[in-house]
């Protein structure tokens, strides 16, 4: 089922369509995401926002085609720039990672190598994707660390990433991601790793890149307050499906689902001083124990009983959000 | 299972890593090497004292008692034992830890004189062993399910418990034996470098009685580091910045090569320095069965003849080899793990 | 009785059962084992008697080889004895002297790194810089040097009856490392908890502290490393009886046997080396196996705990 939510008529840069991506595990063949399906336009940053093993990294790692053993992509199709990239071969679809579309990681202390220099790390990026010497993609290099505010970068090239504090390793992987110019930026818990008063930082850095070069961003994460303050779409998932996508206002101050509801109520902001968190009782179902009808259903207020029977499909309301849920 | 040798003074962690942190990791590492010889200077003074007889040693047997002392005394052999020690201390230093009755020739100078042929022996055996197991360890890890994989992790078992000697006692019969194609005994032809160095590296003859040798001795450490490379790799092909760099797009073989391997390379080094010890322990065994005339060989038989001064030259030598090589180890380990200089630990 | 249904119900045999690999090394293992102890009693001749040899019996072959006799069914040695007794007779040995000295480097290793782990400071320093120094220098070279040292010292002649416990007191001090290390590491984990502490601040002096409560839960890893060790002592016995100065040809173990019938390989008389080679291999990879199997077993759920 292929649905968009609605938008100015601008060149979409990635469509998803009913992507599905499983997991061979010994009890059986088991989906991770399921049937998900949405669009991002040239410029557009785009939330994918739930719990913990809802599929959102799944998600972002199949658009890369980079799910290792035992998960693959059972079905569906994500078209970038009108073609089909799901579908390619391994060394094709290399020459679109980290070019075309970049990825960046939780914890850059596992994400960089090391053993290896930052220089290193950036000029074999490059020169895996350009044939142009050693020389003038340090240059490019020192660009791009300018970019993401390093002070003095012509020295950081010989560090290793131990010498470097974690907010800076994390600009460092955001000038990697860089480096080529790519349209799109997947950003999987970009800031989940670092300490409370950088994440707001390499935020905003993040931000002011994607308006500037006019890349699309796709910000990974659980962490509704931010998404709220960057992006201008949501997909919320859960159990592997979305169960909510709208503009980003609108599901902020306006959500339909049951569960979404629960996440903008259990912000910490959203209550009064002093009271209690609100929180949704209950746990996301593990892949081996998924309810029948809607996954959500156990955890409901507003369950109906066609809810433990029927799973609901994303289908728009009026304000434009897509929602999948019978009581809405 | 393998231990990975620890700085011995635990300096506090340096938060600001400089230069100078490189030097004073190798500063604290001489060190420890020099009190490690010192502790073996011990021993081999005191093996000196219980079993050698210095005055034997020198003039035979059939002396008589008073000349016996006589001789005692001008070798200061009725001296304190501390002083006796440093003296020891000073001459080993200097290479000198007695004569050897048998050979009739200063210990240490029969000793190194055997040492070429073993060394060449664990050289070449290292060499096969690294050929072998890394590309092994990396296709066992990267296709663990291929028939060939879990032959060669399943033979590794098998291998671990096999003893060197029957190994190369089968490689004997197998190829000299029943087959005849190599030589069963002795280094073969060898040609002399540099006015001391007996090698059997530069003759056919002499490359050809090194090969059953050799392998015997590196299929003691196969299995075992076929099986550390591949575990090593197979963790670090799970490592986040695995995934980072496929994300980049790099091709298959770097991703591989140039961040997988390296950082394998850390607790293999380790290891390596360590086993060194093994080695050189199985050489002895290996020498036996070949008749191969190195360290280990004249060993062996400076015990049967109770030579203690050729017994303490290979103590004071083979030691003074493993502490050297295991200060080389943990350097370099240094060097290529950039994170052990600021905090002196692994 | 109630004890003996629970173990045979329970998870350790269940898992053990399922596994056949580790049924078939443990079925070898108890063959060995068993074949070795009652060598007095099934051995065909005593091959330490030197009565019942006659070396006219030299060199014969396998009864399944033209030449040999079903006296001998696995032929004989170069003195005429008969290889399936002096078989025997050496698994017996060999398997003895691997279990005394790992009893007794468990004792040296776990005393120790109970004591360094828990005391700490400069006794933990020392003690695991010795430990440090030795083990680079491999237990087999410090098995070596030890055997060779004492053999120097006592000579030759006085030497044969104190054979035995002479290799377990060598190799038993050569291995103490692995148990120390393996024992402290574990100590030191145990040392935060909470029920050291409230040991602690009962009163309880530190041996007791040491003895009942910390050292039982350090048993898991001992455990796991001792099957290796077990192996590792037989294997140590083995060589140092090949270079001489183990076990000698008089009362061999294995590893003499296999020294003893080297040199005949070439003369043709294969079988005095190869079954006692097969035997060796036999029991350390049946060892081997069996310590695989349990490292796996004890490891997942265990050391969650």
């Amino acid at each position: 089922m292929k649905i968009q939510p609605e938008h100015q008529g601008e060149d979409k840069l990635l469509e998803v369509q009913d992507l599905t991506v499983k997991f061979a595990l010994r009890k059986g063949i088991l989906p991770a995401v399921n049937n998900v399906s949405f669009t991002l336009n040239r410029g557009e940053r785009l939330g994918l926002v739930g719990e913990s093993g809802a599929g959102k990294s799944v998600t972002g790692f199949a658009l890369l085609n980079l799910i290792s053993k035992p998960g693959f992509i059972d079905s569906g199709k994500v078209l970038f720039g009108g073609r089909d990239i799901s579908a390619l071969k391994d060394d094709e679809m290399r020459k679109i990672r980290g070019d075309r579309i970049s990825m960046i990681f939780q914890d850059p202390m596992m994400t960089l190598n090391p053993v290896l220099t930052i220089g290193t790390q950036m000029v074999e990026t490059i020169q895996a994707h350009r044939n142009i010497s050693r020389a003038e993609a340090e240059r490019i290099c020192l660009d791009k660390l300018r970019k993401v505010y390093i002070p003095s970068p012509e020295k950081r090239l010989t560090q290793y990433p131990h010498e470097f504090s974690g907010g800076m390793r994390q600009r460092i992987v955001i000038a990697i991601a860089l480096l080529l110019e790519p349209s799109l930026i997947i950003a999987d818990e970009p800031t989940t790793a670092l300490d409370v008063t950088i994440q707001a930082e390499i935020m905003d850095l993040l931000l002011e890149l994607c308006e500037v070069h006019n890349m699309g961003l796709i910000l990974i994460t659980h962490d509704l307050a931010v998404v709220s303050q960057v992006t201008q779409k949501i997909a919320v998932m859960y159990a592997g499906r979305i169960i909510e996508m709208g503009l980003t206002q609108e599901i902020v101050t306006n959500p339909l689902h049951p569960y979404t509801q629960g996440l903008i109520k259990a912000l910490p902001q959203a209550g009064p001083r002093g009271a209690r968190l609100n929180q949704i009782p209950g746990i996301m179902p593990s892949l081996y124990n998924m309810p029948s009808g809607c996954a959500f259903n156990p955890r409901c207020t507003k369950k109906l009983p066609l809810c433990c029977e029927e799973m609901p499909t994303l289908s728009s309301r009026e304000s434009g959000s897509l929602v999948a849920c019978h009581c809405v | 299972m393998q231990t990975m040798q620890v700085a011995f003074f635990p300096w506090p962690a340096n938060p600001k890593p400089t230069k100078s942190t490189m030097f004073a990791f190798i500063v604290r590492r001489i060190a420890q090497a020099l009190i490690v010889m010192l502790v073996i200077s011990v021993i081999g003074f005191a093996i000196k004292k219980a079993v050698g007889d210095p005055v034997r040693d020198l003039v035979g047997i059939s002396v008589s008692v008073e000349e016996r002392t006589k001789i005692a005394d001008k070798l200061g052999l009725n001296d304190p034992m501390p002083i006796q020690w440093l003296r020891f201390v000073k001459n080993a230093a200097h290479g000198d830890v007695g004569q050897s009755f048998f050979f009739k020739k200063p210990a240490m100078e029969v000793i190194i004189k055997k040492a070429p042929a073993t060394l060449e022996l664990v050289f070449v055996s290292s060499i096969l062993i690294i050929l072998i197991s890394i590309p092994v360890g990396i296709y066992a890890a990267v296709r663990p399910t291929t028939l060939l994989s879990r032959f060669l992790m399943g033979s590794s078992v098998v291998g671990v418990s096999i003893p060197v000697f029957l190994t190369a006692i089968m490689l004997i019969y197998l190829f000299a034996v029943q087959l005849g194609w190599l030589p069963s005994y002795g280094r073969g032809e060898t040609v002399r470098l540099w006015g001391f160095w007996d090698t059997g590296l530069l003759t056919r003859d002499g490359l050809r009685h090194l090969i059953l040798p050799s392998f015997s001795l590196s299929s003691v450490m196969l299995p075992l580091f076929i099986r550390l490379v591949r575990a090593e790799m197979k963790e670090v092909l799970e490592a986040e910045y695995i995934k980072f760099a496929r994300a980049k797009g790099l091709a298959p073989w770097r991703v591989l090569l140039v961040h997988g391997f390296k950082n394998t390379l850390l607790p293999v080094i380790t290891v390596g320095g360590v086993q060194l010890g093994t080695m050189i322990a199985f050489t002895v065994l290996t020498e036996t069965v070949f008749q191969w005339q190195g360290m280990g060989f004249i060993f062996l038989e400076a015990v049967e003849r109770a030579d203690s001064s050729l017994l303490v030259a290979y103590l004071v030598f083979v030691g003074a080899i493993f502490v050297f090589v295991n200060t080389l180890v943990d350097i370099i380990y240094g060097m290529v793990n950039p994170m052990v200089r600021v905090t002196g630990r692994k | 009785m109630g004890r003996l249904k629970l173990f045979r119900e329970s998870f350790f045999v269940y898992s053990f059962l399922r596994d056949p690999v580790a049924i078939g090394s443990f079925i070898m293992l108890l063959f060995f084992l068993i074949a070795g102890f009652s060598a007095p009693l099934t051995a065909p001749t005593n091959p330490y008697d030197t009565a019942q040899i006659d070396v006219m019996n030299s060199e014969m072959p396998p009864v399944w080889i033209p030449g040999g006799s079903p006296d001998f069914p696995l032929g004989t040695d170069a003195q005429g004895r008969d290889m399936l007794s002096t078989i025997l007779y050496g698994t017996r040995v060999s398997v003895l002297i691997g279990l005394g000295a790992v009893a007794l480097q468990a004792f040296l290793g776990i005393s120790l790194g109970l004591i360094s782990g828990y005391t700490g400071g400069r006794v933990d320093s020392i003690l695991m810089r010795v430990a440090d120094v030795q083990l680079s220098f491999s237990t087999y070279m410090v098995a070596i040097f030890l055997g060779a040292i004492f053999q120097t010292a006592l000579g030759v002649g006085y030497y044969e009856d104190v054979a035995v416990p002479f290799l377990i007191i060598v190799i038993g001090l050569a291995e103490w490392p692995q148990y120390a290390r393996t024992v402290r590491a574990s100590v030191l984990a145990e040392k935060k908890k909470e029920y050291v502490e409230a040991a602690r601040v009962i009163g309880l002096p530190a041996w007791r502290i040491m003895w009942r409560h910390i050292l039982p839960n350090t048993m898991t890893p001992v455990l796991v490393i001792s099957t290796v060790q077990v192996a590792n002592a037989i294997m140590s016995e083995a060589a140092l009886s090949f270079i001489g100065l183990g076990m000698p040809v008089t009362k061999p173990s294995l590893g003499s046997l296999i020294k003893s019938g080297f040199e005949y390989i070439f003369s043709g008389s294969w079988w005095i080396t190869l079954f006692p080679g097969l035997v060796l291999i036999g029991l350390i990879l049946a060892i081997n196996l069996l310590g695989d199997w349990m490292r796996d077993f004890l490891n997942p759920k265990l050391y969650k705990n």
